[in-house]
């Protein structure tokens, strides 16, 4: 809003025009690096489909805030009975669904037994594992019956694969979502956007948005291009860290720099030859200077970790000091094993940037203590197939994004193959405790243990970098899941 | 000419046959599956199994290959496993986006071209055929990727005459459409224009060397007019040929163009399918482009006999 319109309406009698001069803008045009492949959030694991219909375009019992903490979503509220092993959620009355029908108890037995189903393709089946059954009580109240108490759950069922549908709408979830979200689905121009607009009947308090559309740019230059051009008026998660220093300069744009659940770690293969010696992983941690590999690969955006457990968890510890880099320590505890300069690793290399840029740094600095590697770059396509289901492999570097994914240890069949008992029976008895300091207590246990084991080398927290035009308010700045929750967001003047 | 069509249909029939067969094959010995790719890495295995059945990549191989065919030959390319939608309605709407900006490219480089290679043909050795020389080789050695960056630069940041990117789609309008596809048209056209000019010119100064047009010339037409009447249709062959592999090259190989300029094009859903497992995607996409490609080799072959008599009597 310039002097001149503000005085011009000042002026004039007539406000009709100015009204609509004055009034902030009411659409949004976000870029995002990848498309999503469907928008079904509970038949595939693409962390795209979330970021478009979280919380915007579906809901579930629960649901994720911006600073991670688990609020009500289609459940009002609730009651733990059966010590922790029976959950009754009262649910909101005078929901409907995009398509006009009604949100009713019967669709949350239909979600969650379909997500637990035995022909399910439910990416995260594993957070319902533990449901025994889904009770209807009324239309406006269900009860979860568990097998064992889970202090797990209410957290579960936040994540975008719980969300609920109804059984009429659910198989073209897929290409025309319905669901009972402050936005509906309007328009996909498949390789290009996808726009949602306001829904008019949303059961809560009405969005200040009336359109935002999503428009998917893979090539960073193109994605800063667009920026510029004003052709987008954010990236949540702007692609090219190299370029955030120009941006930040620039009055137009704001850089918001938050957290993700991206612990990103060197995995090593606990169960290959040389890495079966925790002397050998423990050397490895500390041959590698992981400030230098932030710096180098992600432009200084990250923050360094010492174990399997994201920095802005109530519970964190720092136990970076267990694996400070100390290359002289490596090579000492590589002459221990047998191994000094005799030492040659594969290191798989997938594609995102912290994996190719930090490869060839941590290639580098393990030379430098007679560690020898083999990179090989693979596509996602191939490192599912042989680093993860194959497990043919030694080191590789991946961002592990779930949240609150430290129970990956605890399982032995898992690509990086850990396995100690005394870690499988902590995270049992935390998944059954249900006292929040006794699960305090166990989770900075838990880290403990797999960084004294030196399970993998912990790098670092993946920085969410977040560019948007500075009169947007209300984007979220960290990234507690995957998604762009719009409900919050709108346009200053 | 119905010999020369009948010969030209059958190697057109084979050609698919055979690119089908080796299309599959390599596809199919790529390491990794869509299912694990859509599930990701919390998965169980009975859950990645189960999507593969409701794909139907539990089938052999064999079976696949035929049911993929005759679904191809009833014009059915099957649903792609992760957008979950036709396949023919994807490639007809990339195509949607590809065809126009290859027509457009191809428009563009040929107005460029023409005039370009007639004035340095006709002025050899002199200063516009100097001209014509540095400029053209300057737009083949840029890379097309390189130039449009500077399009970028230039109209979408600096003066913000053009969108940096995107199409808004044909519905909204053919003027908003054909905007956005300019800048991209127009880098996609340099290198091509250039490559096609100096063909022309050198093939044009072949032919006017030729007896013939020195007689044309003897019998009292200016040079102008035997340029123009004589020796332009007989320089048309090498342009043809040059023109159609363009063509093709502009419809399957905008891939890195459509990046920049983040186009929904045929190239990036491409890629994106390769990236994602999504083989049937990629194998029916690979298969129009090779049907495409092998139509217009046949079209231009046509034009070949429409040019040269000679050929028609199908040698």
């Amino acid at each position: 809003m310039n002097l001149f319109t503000r005085s011009a309406c000042s002026l004039v009698i007539a406000t009709a025009f100015c009204s609509t001069a004055l009034a902030a803008k009411t659409d949004i045009t976000l870029g995002m690096a990848l498309e999503p492949p469907n928008l079904d959030p509970t038949g595939g694991a693409a962390a795209a489909i979330d970021e478009v219909v979280y919380a915007n375009i579906y809901e579930g019992l629960t649901r994720f805030g911006a600073d991670g903490s688990v609020n009500p979503g289609l459940a009002s509220s609730w009651l733990i009975e059966q010590e922790g092993k029976r959950y009754v959620f009262k649910l909101r009355t005078g929901v409907k669904y995009h398509d006009g029908a009604d949100f009713t108890a019967a669709d949350v037995k239909f979600s969650l037994d379909r997500a637990r189903g035995e022909d399910s393709t439910n990416a995260q089946k594993g957070l319902f594992a533990n449901i025994a059954d889904v009770e209807v009580i009324d239309d406006a109240t269900v009860a979860i019956n568990l097998e064992n108490p889970d202090g797990n759950l209410l957290f579960n069922l936040a994540w975008g694969d719980a969300i609920i549908l109804d059984e009429a709408s659910a198989d073209s979830a897929a290409t025309s979502p319905v669901g009972t979200g402050p936005f509906k689905f309007s328009n996909w121009v498949q390789g290009d956007r996808i726009e949602i607009e306001r829904n008019p009947d949303y059961w809560g308090e009405a969005v200040a948005l009336e359109k935002a559309t999503f428009k998917f740019i893979s090539d960073p230059t193109a994605a800063f291009a667009a920026l510029m051009a004003g052709d987008v008026d954010a990236f949540p998660n702007y692609p090219a860290p190299e370029n955030l220093p120009q941006l930040e300069a620039d009055p137009r744009f704001s850089v918001v720099l938050g957290s993700t659940e991206g612990e990103t770690i060197l995995s090593m293969n606990n169960q290959s030859e040389a890495l079966s010696d925790v002397r050998v992983r423990r050397a490895i941690s500390h041959a590698i200077d992981r400030q230098a590999i932030i710096d180098g690969a992600m432009f200084g955006y990250g923050t360094p970790i010492g174990s399997h457990f994201a920095p802005h968890h109530p519970s964190y510890i720092d136990l970076t000091g267990n694996s400070e880099y100390n290359p002289e320590m490596a090579r000492l505890l590589l002459k221990e094993a047998g191994l000094e300069n005799d030492l040659t690793l594969s290191l798989k290399l997938p594609p995102p940037a912290y994996a190719r840029r930090g490869g060839e740094i941590i290639a580098a600095q393990l030379r430098e203590v007679g560690v020898e590697t083999n990179i090989e770059n693979v596509e996602w396509a191939q490192w599912l197939e042989q680093v993860f289901r194959g497990k043919d492999f030694d080191l590789t570097i991946v961002s592990h994004t779930e949240p609150m994914d430290i129970g990956i240890y605890a399982r032995d069949d898992y690509y990086f193959q850990y396995n100690n008992p005394n870690f499988v029976g902590l995270m049992e008895a935390f998944n059954v405790e249900t006292n929040p300091e006794q699960r305090d207590v166990m989770l900075k246990q838990a880290q403990t243990l797999i960084s004294e084991d030196y399970v993998n080398g912990f790098l670092f927290q993946l920085a969410k970098t977040g560019v948007a035009n500075t009169k947007i308010q209300g984007l979220w700045e960290n990234q507690p899941t995957q998604a762009n929750d719009l409900t919050g967001v709108s346009w200053t003047d | 000419m119905l010999v020369y069509l009948f010969k030209r249909l059958s190697s057109l029939v084979i050609t698919l046959l055979v690119a089908s067969l080796v299309v599959f094959t390599v596809i199919e010995v790529v390491p990794g599956d869509p299912a694990s790719y859509m599930l990701g890495m919390n998965a169980s295995p009975e859950t990645v199994a189960a999507l593969k059945a409701e794909l139907g990549l539990d089938q052999g191989r064999v079976a696949r290959y035929f049911g993929w065919l005759g679904g191809m030959l009833q014009g059915d390319f099957g649903i792609s496993y992760t957008y979950r939608t036709p396949v023919a309605e994807m490639v007809a709407e990339r195509l949607m986006v590809s065809l126009p900006l290859a027509i457009y490219a191809l428009s563009l480089a040929i107005a460029l071209a023409f005039p370009a290679g007639l004035l340095a043909a006709s002025r050899r050795g002199g200063a516009a055929d100097s001209i014509v020389m540095a400029i053209t080789q300057l737009g083949v050695a840029i890379p097309n990727f390189w130039f449009a960056m500077w399009l970028v630069l230039l109209f979408a940041i600096n003066w913000q005459w053009f969108s940096a990117g995107g199409f808004p789609g044909w519905e909204v309008g053919l003027f908003a459409g054909l905007k956005a596809l300019t800048l991209p048209a127009v880098a996609l056209a340099l290198p091509q224009a250039s490559i096609l000019a100096r063909v022309l010119r050198s093939s044009l100064l072949d032919v006017l060397n030729e007896d013939y047009l020195r007689t044309a010339r003897a019998k009292g037409l200016t040079r102008r007019q035997a340029l123009w009447r004589h020796a332009l249709r007989n320089a048309m062959i090498p342009v043809l040929t040059i023109i159609g592999l363009q063509f093709s090259f502009l419809l399957a190989g905008a891939i890195i163009i459509e990046n920049v300029f983040f186009l929904p094009g045929l190239g990036r859903l491409i890629f994106q399918s390769i990236a994602q497992r999504d083989l049937i995607v990629v194998e029916s996409v690979i298969m129009l482009l090779v049907f495409a490609v092998v139509m217009v080799t046949f079209l231009v072959d046509l034009a070949y006999a429409w040019v040269d008599p000679r050929m028609r009597r199908g040698r």
